[in-house]
């Protein structure tokens, strides 16, 4: 995945020469999951910044450029360091626009490595994404395949909103196809990746494959799972999910953030409102658990593994 | 260990002495060409929009008071620091104030109305930048439009629409911030950013002493001027009730800028005399003495007093007091016009493009009222 964002990167870059890649270390290391890598060689110093290190800054000033006509396309090294830019996101980006009465926008993407599984240390695994979900103004994405990464990362930077794009580092390695041909699905759509008809599970970034392990072992136990990707967290597409529920009956949903207060929380609090006569047991959560993100060495025991979604699946179907 | 105890002293650079008399301190003798080159009619437009602003001042604190305005934020005693550095801009650069600069704005061709739509709770912007001199809204998140005004100076050097040598088209950026605004985090990774990137931008500090009702002295040690130093840039402290030193001081740093030479920060010694905003009780905080300092130090009087000893006549005096009770009385009337907004305004421009949940939320709400309005069950 991480070659195929490069790749999105670099076509944006050629696209359309007001593109500016903004952070700390994306110049000649390629930041430091290399996703930049060779972007500053092709396209100069100029498109491509190596910024001071200062998080708030770096949002700011893009804030600054994007009023002069430039898209920024911003890196923040890793989740755990969004926080000092958290006020510039929250308190100026999300609202320029509505401040503005649209007589500007705001055409910046905010490219943030999350999440666990790569056996980190503290602040540099987590998933922040419903601080900014929550936010009016914003708009929350993640990809979960190469072939998504590749196209979204172009849609989000075409957007004149300010677009969070969360990539779920432990994907950056595993490899897959890419259609360089067309796009598939529209950036704020959400998509049935896999079809099922005793439970639906969905989820968004990493938790995408793991729920694809947990409907393979379920399927040679003779239980048959539909995935849900959501792709978009703001706005969530939640028609292909209440059409998958439906047909099921039956909703997990999966996510490596804290359970409390979370988008899986606004999932099942939607999904309970409108499809409530579909529904044959409640909708169950799976999250990490309501504390920090513990030591990388117990990190298997906090992230919902296969087994965990699979024994809210087990417990949707008892109902 | 007993703490040392170091001094850190800056000059104050001034062109006018509290009495009004031209006698400029060391640094400023560099200045005095640019101040003699000014023809009569720029030098009493200084003392009109001084005035202006002041009665300004007036006219937001009674509307304020007679439940017309959710505030008012007074700038009495910032006009010199104010006016001169407005005046000093040119009208290809860009400014990006806090929410102090009345007076600013309106050199600028912002009509103070749409400030007063923004106290008044009419909405959250009110003017578009492009459309009044490029003076941008009104930030109430202390300093952070210093990193904003730092992004677009920054902007304007990768266009390379400065350094070009053409006066005409060269352009820079001006960002006001008070002296608490420096205590944050945004103000210093603002200086950080233009120094690195040599933006043409100039930093105006508007020390007025206090931040609300915490004294300067809490939010530094050493003179604010040399914050600017610290980061690489020229560093410069004025005297901020002095018009002409508050103009020459930034007409030469806006000029370096746009020019080509980097980013460079003054800090304008002044003081806010009345209350922060209308909301604000100072009597609570400081003391009658300071107050009467400081007004012997007013910008007005002594402005006025050099005019007067240059030969500037009674009737020119009179014809800018006029003038400042028109203006205050234009926008008072058409203050009280500015109209509540309809409902559907708290779902246009959330977003730039069309977004579902703003679709659905403005549609439930309509039929959510119209069920009210109709008697429907
Ligand atoms: C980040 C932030 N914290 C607190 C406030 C509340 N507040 C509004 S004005 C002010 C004092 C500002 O002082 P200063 O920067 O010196 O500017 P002045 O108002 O004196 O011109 C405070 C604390 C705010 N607007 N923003």
């Amino acid at each position: 995945m991480a070659k195929a964002i490069t790749a999105g990167l670099r076509e944006a870059l050629r696209a359309d020469d007001k593109v500016l890649l903004m952070g700390e270390d994306i110049g000649p290391l390629g930041g430091v999951f290399r996703v930049t890598e060779g972007l500053q060689a092709e396209f100069g110093d100029h498109r491509v910044l190596d910024t001071p290190l200062a998080e708030s800054g770096i949002v700011g000033t893009a804030i600054g450029l994007a009023m002069r006509g430039y898209r920024p396309v911003i890196e923040i090294q890793f989740d755990g360091f969004i926080f000092p830019a958290f006020d510039q996101i929250t308190t100026q980006l999300s609202r320029m626009t509505l401040r503005h009465d649209g007589s500007i926008s705001m055409p910046i993407v905010i490219r943030v490595p999350y999440g666990g599984h790569i056996g980190s240390i503290e602040h540099h695994q987590e998933s922040p994404e419903a601080y900014f979900a929550h936010t009016p103004g914003l708009r929350v994405v993640s990809p979960s395949s190469p072939h998504d990464a590749y196209w979204m990362i172009q849609e989000a930077i075409a957007s004149n909103d300010p677009v969070l794009f969360f990539e779920p580092k432990s994907r950056y390695w595993p490899k897959g196809p890419v259609d360089l041909d067309h796009s598939g699905v529209p950036l704020h759509s959400s998509r049935v990746i896999r079809s099922g008809t005793d439970v639906t599970v969905v989820g968004h970034g990493a938790m995408i494959s793991t729920l694809l392990q947990a409907a393979d072992i379920a399927g040679e136990e003779g239980t048959s799972i539909e995935v849900v990707d959501l792709r978009s967290l703001s706005p969530i597409d939640y028609g292909p999910l209440l059409e998958s529920v439906g047909r099921t009956g039956r909703l997990v949903v999966a996510q490596e953030a804290y359970g409390s207060v979370s988008v899986g929380s606004e999932i099942a609090a939607t999904v309970a409102e409108r499809a409530f006569y579909s529904l044959e047991a409640p909708v169950l959560r799976v999250s990490s658990f309501d504390t920090p993100f513990p030591p990388a060495a117990l990190e298997t025991e906090y992230l919902p593994s296969p087994d965990r979604v699979l024994e809210a699946v087990d417990r949707a179907l008892a109902y | 260990m007993v703490a040392q105890e170091r001094e850190f002293t800056a000059p104050t650079v001034q062109l006018l002495t509290p009495e009004g008399a031209l006698r400029p301190s060391p640094e400023a003798e560099a200045y005095l060409p640019l101040i003699e080159a000014l023809d009569d009619a720029t030098l009493e437009q200084f003392h009109r929009d001084m005035v202006i602003s002041r009665r300004l001042d007036i006219t937001g604190a009674n509307l304020q008071r007679q439940g017309q305005l959710a505030l008012w934020v007074p700038s009495h005693g910032q006009e010199a620091a104010q006016v001169g550095s407005a005046r000093a801009s040119r009208p290809q650069d860009h400014i990006f104030p806090s929410y102090r600069e009345h007076i600013v704005g309106m050199i600028r061709g912002l009509d103070p109305v749409r400030i007063l739509g923004l106290l008044r709770g009419a909405t959250l912007g009110g003017w578009n930048p492009a459309e009044n001199g490029n003076f941008h809204l009104y930030t109430l998140v202390l300093a952070s439009q210093t990193l904003h005004a730092t992004g677009y100076a920054m902007g304007i050097k990768f266009d390379g629409a400065s350094g070009t040598g053409d006066p005409e088209t060269d352009a820079a950026v001006l960002v006001y911030y008070g002296d608490g605004s420096t205590s944050q985090g945004d103000a210093s990774e603002a200086l950080v950013f233009a120094a690195s990137y040599q933006a043409p931008e100039v930093f105006f500090v508007q020390n007025n002493q206090w931040a609300i009702s915490v004294p300067v002295s809490r939010q530094s040690r050493t003179p604010l001027s040399l914050r600017g130093a610290g980061f690489g840039m020229p560093s410069l402290r004025i005297d901020g009730n002095d018009v002409l030193v508050s103009y020459a001081a930034t007409r030469v740093a806006l000029e370096e800028a746009r020019s080509g030479q980097g980013p460079s920060f003054i800090e304008a010694l002044t003081y806010r005399m009345g209350a922060h905003t209308t909301a604000d009780d100072p009597t609570k905080y400081r003391t009658d003495d300071e107050v009467a300092y400081w007004a012997e130090r007013d910008p007005i009087i002594r402005y006025r007093a050099w005019l007067e000893s240059r030969g500037a006549s009674a009737e020119f005096f009179a014809s800018a007091d006029e003038e400042a009770a028109d203006v205050a009385s234009d926008v008072r009337k058409r203050a009280l016009e500015v109209t509540v907004p309809t409902r559907e305004t708290i779902f246009k421009h959330v977003y730039s493009e069309p977004h579902p949940l703003m679709a659905e939320q403005a549609a439930w709400l309509q039929a959510y009222e119209t069920g009210f309005e109709g008697g429907a069950a």
